[in-house]
């Protein structure tokens, strides 16, 4: 590798360094995401072979057409899915193009390892083998991971002792892993990596059905840092270094991000993946007892404008709900609304409402929600008592009491926004269904909650209207 | 395989976890958006691969590796920016 390529990755990986740290801010993030654009689009013009030739001096062959149209057709279908796609379903096209990623991972290292007469090191066959292993898994677990979020068995599937199959797959998936790092180039290798490919994709989907929809989210963002360290490993094993650089990096602030992920919900990671939470088994009993004989309290839509409208401190909780009303645009109204009678209006995000963090964000941005209205959670809690009221939009588990008082409740510990605190709740639902985890929200049995029910959207369009015409 | 490899990967991994880990939460989706379009970077594994294809086989899954890289590198940047370009403060 001449000096001058080196110069240039490292050109392309502080283009990447720079564009995620630019994404970390709201002002600056849309300059992040082109300028890590920009780092790929000099990687791509400078691309090198291994054995260091410039790839685009070769004699154009049958493979350079090859490439062009694959990269058209691939270009075609990213810009469809990118501009076709609904805000709502945003989590979704995330998880189908990783998993797209971690399909081209696996490819190109199965492509190298099956390769005849190659020579490799152990070293070069175990990054092959882990990128094979890792990006096959992360293709089919994100595509079952976009099934769920589409709503296609969304609920988890669990049967007794499938962490033990699943377990005793991985082991396989590993022992053929072991024997081909040193067998590589042995007569029955390749036989042997078409099973441990296909047991790799098997495994992504074992792993990921037992999962339940509202832990999705973390699940995508875990195989979004596998694909980067499928990618790493591919580096490695075609020797460019700048995927190893992006590969890498994608894979450690995939990582922490899953952390800070399952902390948000006050769960370790390997809960998540091997509790099959949200199955509603064990967690749909838990705290009915107590409710004994409460009931909840409807409230009618023009009262519910009349405290709105009368209130000097009001508080929005947007979840999943909202965005399945695609109620966004309504909600920005009624604020607006609220904030020409002079009511101060706030919405408390929380960290894992709606099917990814920061979803709500999103949607709310889109509404054109200024994003210094937006509250996080840690932010918002001490003022709560203040809030005369705070209207729960379609979120549930991320305003459940239950995590605070019920130490029976599969929740307990979860950090919550306190809803509850505020002088009176509105909390607007479509029925008395409970939420992800399965479990009964506290919220609506207490005495200062009232309940709107109805489909959001309209229940909005509802207030919005009371509130004009007060 | 020199260890210079090594030392970038492992400097790496410490990079990433730095620069992410003061990102507000609001921005967390576009920033896993984001960094799936950078190992979108995986289309180069793709056309190195295919540049090279000798067999049908080797043509065909490497054609379809590109696809899938394509796919998650432009959709991927492109999908981020539509997310982003929303992120606007009100105008006053």
């Amino acid at each position: 590798m001449s000096s001058t390529i080196a110069l240039i990755i490292i050109g392309v990986a502080v283009l990447f360094i720079i564009g995620i740290k630019l994404l970390a801010s709201p002002k600056t993030a849309r300059l992040g995401n082109l300028v890590a654009a920009a780092g790929m689009l000099v990687a791509l013009l400078t691309l090198h072979k291994p054995t260091g030739e410039y790839v685009w001096s070769q004699g154009w062959t049958i493979n350079y057409t090859l490439i062009a149209i694959g990269t058209v057709i691939g270009l075609v279908i990213g810009a469809i899915g990118a501009y076709s796609v609904k805000m709502t379903a945003m989590p979704q096209m995330v998880a189908l193009f990783n998993g797209l990623g971690g399909g081209a991972a696996a490819l190109v290292a199965s492509l190298e390892f099956i390769k005849p007469d190659r020579v490799i090191t152990t070293f070069i066959a175990v990054a092959m083998l882990f990128a094979t292993l890792i990006g096959s898994l992360s293709f089919s677990g994100s595509i079952i991971a976009y099934l769920k979020l589409e709503g296609k068995f969304e609920k988890p599937h669990t049967f007794p002792g499938q962490n033990i199959l699943n377990g005793l797959i991985l082991l396989v998936i590993l022992g053929l892993c072991g024997w081909l790092a040193f067998n590589a180039s042995a007569g029955n290798a390749t036989t042997a990596f078409i099973v441990m490919f296909l047991l790799a994709l098997f495994f992504g989907i074992a792993m990921v059905m037992p999962i339940g929809g509202a832990d999705m989210p973390v699940v995508i963002s875990l195989l979004n840092s596998f694909t980067g360290l499928a990618v790493a490993a591919d580096g490695f094993a075609i020797n460019n270094l700048a995927m190893v650089v992006a590969g890498t990096l994608v894979g450690s602030s995939g990582t922490l991000l899953t952390l800070l992920m399952c902390k948000a919900m006050n769960r370790p990671v390997t809960n998540v993946l091997f509790g099959a939470f949200g199955s509603g088994g064990g967690g749909g009993k838990a705290g009915g007892g107590d409710l004994g004989g409460k009931t909840v309290k409807p409230i009618q839509a023009d009262e519910a404008a009349l405290l709105l409208g009368y209130a000097q401190q009001v508080v929005i909780v947007p979840g999943y709900g909202m965005a399945v009303a695609q109620a966004q645009h309504q909600v920005r109204e009624l604020s607006d609304e609220l904030g020409k009678r002079g009511v101060e209006v706030r919405f408390a995000i929380h960290p894992v409402a709606g099917r990814m963090p920061g979803h709500m964000n999103v949607l709310l941005a889109e509404a054109n929600v200024p994003y210094d209205q937006l509250c996080e959670m840690e932010a918002i809690n001490p003022t709560m008592d203040r809030v005369d009221v705070c209207l729960v939009i379609g979120a549930n588990d991320v305003v459940n009491p239950a995590a605070r008082e019920d130490k029976s409740s599969p929740i307990y510990g979860m950090p919550i926004i306190d809803a509850d605190r505020a002088k009176t709740v509105i909390v607007m639902k479509r029925s008395m269904a409970a939420g992800f985890a399965g479990i009964e929200n506290l919220l609506f049995y207490k005495d200062n909650t009232r309940m709107l029910f109805g489909d959001a959207k309209a229940s909005l369009q509802t207030l919005i209207t009371q509130l004009k015409a007060s | 395989m020199d260890t210079n490899v090594l030392f970038i990967f492992i400097l790496s991994i410490f990079i990433g976890f730095e620069v992410i880990s003061k990102v507000p939460s609001m921005l967390h989706t576009p920033l896993m958006s984001g960094t799936n379009a950078i190992h979108g970077i995986i289309l180069f594994g793709g056309i190195l691969v295919l540049a090279d294809a000798a067999t049908p086989l080797a043509r065909t899954l490497g054609f379809v590796a590109v696809i899938f890289g394509s796919a998650n590198v432009f959709g991927g940047f492109m999908v981020t920016d539509r997310m982003l370009q929303m992120f606007k403060k009100k105008k006053k």
